[in-house]
């Protein structure tokens, strides 16, 4: 047990009650029915008295010691302003408020008839004489008021009288204490903030200026086994701010931060009054847990080991399984590390564990580290999707470990659905570089269509029935976005969805395609690697596909991943003689076939026809593509086409398609190897997405324009076609559009709700005021 | 639904277990303990193969009167399936480290599909990578992290 320091007042208080307690004058008082009630009178709960009494030792010795006593006051007054119970509390909490007992806390009525424990009103009286933290008086200022003032000045004579005379006081004395108090708060209104944990922080911040100090915090505590450690505390002596502040304000600080532990009701009008965010981090708290951090890794951008930070808050001396749940909070990637901003967060519910507080269940917001790997966008949408993670699942997959790439890109996904459609830079996603590609090119492309792979396609579902005037994109959206559900984890999936929607925006196509009834083929997706449908077949599919997804962006919203797939192959049809003609065509689907092949080249192609079919390919596509488009109109479709897709592909199969501009390309243009086709698609992804779109109008001119030149009904069923699936690409594209920013609502409305909640849980504690 | 969820450590003692409803806790424990020694028979028999990583879901375990043990092996080799009336599917999982996940599942509801079973390990692994992870847990200990509690809640009253 920790030597006892009390102030004067506390001195004298306590000898008389002690005085009072020690009824038979023997210097010792056996817990016997004076001390009992007088405990009963301070109106703690019974679990919260016995811990007092086996804190002051009392139990171990079997009776109250006048140090023991002493101790149990004091201890009482710390309960009674709602800090945990600690041994080291008693000397650490300076300016704590004399005990009050028999007081009621709340009512002013109360306290002059039941809150009076009658027993303890009788005999320990006392209960006016400790005002209760003044917090509480501040809280109930409004009743209490005048009363308060009473029962101070009383509660002052009490204390100079003989504790026999308490009780006769003792019904008047409780508005005394009030008033008592009242007098108290004054110094600790101003805390209320958090400023609450503000001034519990400034002395704790000081005495921790040095890492020295911080660990004096930790290891400097007797530990009652089931204690835990007044980080701040252990640190009072220097905490000049504490002294000086009124115990009042302490009162109200702790109460204030005091979460869970209110004993009374005072404290939790208290806590209401004084509601603030209690996680938020202050300058120089964060500015010690940065040195602290510093202590374990120079390096502010690096990592603390998982064993390394176990240590650290072990010196807490907080149950393990706190910390395990501090930890389980605070690692927000899940990888056994902290980085600063999670160690400060974790350092920060420590001290907060440490005080009291109880620990919450989700992260608070303010104490969500930001992803490293997210833009500054991301960084928002981070914290929502954060926020969103613990409550949101549909934004992203919590799962770490197998959806990680999944969940990385996510985060710029979701971050981009956040923002304007119009996203240029490429997010930084741990993807594959063809992904990262792709995911770039679908961005550029897509220009307004951000949304990311996954969040479209978690949104388009909702987006999609909202959106009937285009039921035919609507369909390829949701098409697509069911296929990307499939593959939950697989976003490469909806990269290509995504590209395919932004294509097919730009296309401006008209909307229906009455040629596709299967569902359109997916964008061109951008992974080979995961396209599961990639495959030779795909390849052949690919003038079908092209053909389906110019069509087929109107059809239905197949289940069907947007592959490319068999089920294209009426629609190809048409593009199949067309195939035969120009390969542009071929190049062209085929890219669009193969999922993760650069289907660019092919919306390129279909741009293209479109163009030159057409010929009113929208603003970017008609500065690309005038020329192509001329050019292409007017003889060498292929070799535009190939121009417009990718540098590499294009000049491939310009070079060879341009001097055989009907037949052309076909032999280039033959089911380019997907390797080609990839490298296309880089290629295109790189190119800005005008450029694509452009290039893919042109393309689209082209073949429309060679197409024609094939057979002439053939050609114009094919103009007809495509220019519906121009059409349908215009519809996706602006359903694509409209799916982000439904996403980027849907985000933000999740991370309101988000914070609504936490607001809530952290309302909670008033709910019952 | 999922009316019972285990986590069997290595040297076959539970690392953590939880049922609904709550009172007939040991009867689940039983069952599961049943259950080890087909997932220990299973893996013993594929194990002399080389260890596939990718298989770790068992299936169906073992058919008993009232509890349908489901058990596919960790190399894929999935388990008959005998259907018994009132009966509570019991699903393996079997991680590298040699802990195991037994899953029971009430069949009277809708027939759970086997997709769903596994995202439901899937799930669970990923929720004892998480606890793995924290420096704070000491394998071998009772599994005490709310975040997996709160998971394996949503699962059982998602499955149920």
């Amino acid at each position: 047990m920790e030597g006892l320091t009390l102030s004067d007042a506390e001195q004298k208080y306590y000898s008389d009650l002690f005085s009072y307690c020690d009824i038979e004058s023997t210097k010792k008082v056996a817990s016997n029915g004076r001390v009992v009630e007088l405990f009963r009178a301070a109106q703690l709960p019974n679990e919260v008295v016995l811990q007092i009494m086996e804190l002051c030792g009392a139990t171990r010795l079997g009776y109250f010691g006048r140090s023991q006593f002493y101790i149990a006051l004091k201890l009482v007054a710390v309960a009674q302003s709602g800090l945990p119970l600690r041994v080291e509390s008693i000397n650490t909490v300076k300016d704590l408020p004399l005990p009050r007992f028999g007081a009621s806390k709340n009512e002013q009525e109360s306290r002059h008839t039941t809150s009076y424990s009658s027993d303890t009103e009788n005999q320990g009286s006392y209960s006016g004489v400790i005002p209760p933290p003044p917090g509480r008086v501040q809280v109930k200022k409004g009743s209490v008021s005048h009363d308060a003032v009473q029962p101070r000045t009383s509660t002052d004579q009490q204390e100079s009288t003989s504790p026999v005379v308490s009780p006769q006081q003792s019904p008047p004395t409780s508005p005394h204490t009030w008033r008592k108090h009242n007098r108290h708060p004054s110094g600790g209104n101003n805390e209320r903030s958090l400023a609450g944990p503000g001034p519990f922080w400034s002395p704790f911040s000081e005495a921790q200026t040095g890492s020295s100090a911080g660990d004096a915090v930790w290891s400097g505590h007797s530990p009652p086994p089931p204690q835990e450690n007044w980080v701040s505390f252990a640190d009072t002596p220097p905490t000049s701010t504490l002294l000086a502040m009124h115990p009042a304000s302490v009162q109200d600080q702790t109460t204030v931060r005091t979460v869970a532990s209110a004993t009374t009701a005072n404290e939790i009008r208290r806590q209401s009054s004084s509601y603030d965010d209690p996680w938020k981090i202050t300058d120089e708290q964060r500015q010690y847990y940065v040195n602290q951090f510093k202590t374990i890794q120079p390096d502010l951008n690096g990592f603390i080991p998982g064993s390394a930070a176990k240590e650290f808050f072990t010196k807490s001396k907080l149950p393990i399984l706190e910390l395990s749940h501090i930890w389980e909070l605070s690692d927000f990637d899940k990888d056994g590390a902290l980085t600063l901003d999670e160690f400060c967060a974790a350092f920060h519910l420590v001290v907060a564990r440490k005080n009291g507080y109880d620990l919450p269940e989700k992260l608070p917001e303010s104490l969500m580290p930001k992803l490293i790997d997210l833009e500054d966008s991301a960084d928002v949408g981070d914290q929502s999707g954060e926020v969103g993670y613990s409550g949101s699942p549909a934004e992203a997959p919590p799962s770490k470990s197998p959806s990680m790439p999944s969940l990385n890109q996510t985060w710029p996904e979701l971050n981009q659905s956040s923002e304007d459609t119009a996203i240029v830079h490429p997010v930084p996603i741990r993807m594959t570089p063809s992904k990262i590609h792709m995911q770039e090119m679908e961005l550029k492309r897509t220009g307004s269509d951000h949304t990311n792979p996954t969040s479209p396609l978690l949104v388009k579902p909702s987006d999609l029935s909202e959106e009937n005037k285009i039921n035919s994109s609507v369909k390829f959206v949701s098409g697509n976005t069911v296929a990307d559900g499939y593959s939950s984890s697989d976003s490469f999936t909806s990269d290509p969805e995504q590209i395919g929607n932004a294509v097919t925006r730009q296309r401006s196509h008209s909307g229906t395609s009455p040629d596709n009834t299967a569902p359109p083929p997916p964008p061109p997706r951008p992974h080979p690697s995961h396209s599961r449908s990639s495959s030779l077949d795909m390849n052949r599919t690919f003038p079908v596909t092209t053909g389906q997804q110019q069509a087929g962006v109107v059809a239905h919203p197949p289940a069907v991943p947007p592959r490319p797939q068999p089920s294209q192959v009426p629609g190809p049809h048409v593009h199949r003689p067309v195939d035969a003609e120009g390969l542009i065509t071929h190049t062209s689907t085929s890219p669009q076939q193969i999922p993760e092949q650069p289907n660019f080249a092919d919306f390129s192609q279909f741009e293209v026809f479109a163009a030159s079919n057409v010929n009113e390919e929208p603003d970017d596509e008609a500065e690309k593509h005038p020329e192509v488009l001329q050019v292409e109109k007017s003889s060498d479709p292929s070799g535009s086409l190939r121009v417009a897709k990718t540098d590499g592909r294009i000049e491939e199969k310009t070079a060879a398609s341009a001097p055989a501009n009907v037949g052309k390309s076909t032999t280039p243009l033959a089911p380019p190897p997907k390797p080609i086709r990839r490298r296309l698609k880089s290629e295109d992804e790189l190119r800005p997405e005008v450029d694509e779109h452009s290039q893919k109008t042109g393309v689209l001119a082209a073949v429309l324009s060679s197409q024609p030149s094939i057979p002439r009904s053939v050609g114009k069923d094919k103009k007809a076609i495509q220019a519906s699936i121009r059409r349908n690409k215009e519809t996706n594209t602006v359903l694509a559009r409209l799916n982000s920013e439904l996403q980027q609502q849907l985000k933000d409305v999740l991370e309101e709700r988000i914070s609504l909640e936490v607001q809530l849980e952290q309302l909670r504690p008033f709910s019952h005021l | 639904m999922a009316v019972c969820i285990a986590v069997i450590a290595k040297e076959n003692y539970p690392l953590y277990i939880r049922s609904i409803p709550a009172e007939q806790e040991l009867k689940f424990h039983y069952t599961v303990h049943t259950s080890l020694d087909v997932v220990d028979e299973k893996v013993s028999a594929m194990g002399k193969a080389l260890v596939d990583q990718r298989e770790l879901y068992l299936g169906l375990l073992y058919p008993t009167e009232d509890y349908k043990v489901s058990l596919l092996s960790r190399l894929g080799i999935p388990c008959v399936k005998s259907m018994f009336p009132n009966q509570l599917h019991r699903y393996g999982y079997v991680t590298n480290s040699k802990v195991k996940f037994v899953m029971v599942v009430d069949s009277s509801n809708t027939a759970l599909r086997d997709n769903e079973i596994r995202s439901m390990f899937r799930k669970l692994h990923n929720s004892y990578t998480d606890v793995m992870c924290n420096p704070f847990y000491n394998p071998g200990d009772r599994i005490h992290s709310r975040a997996f509690d709160n998971m394996v809640t949503s699962m059982m009253v998602q499955v149920c």
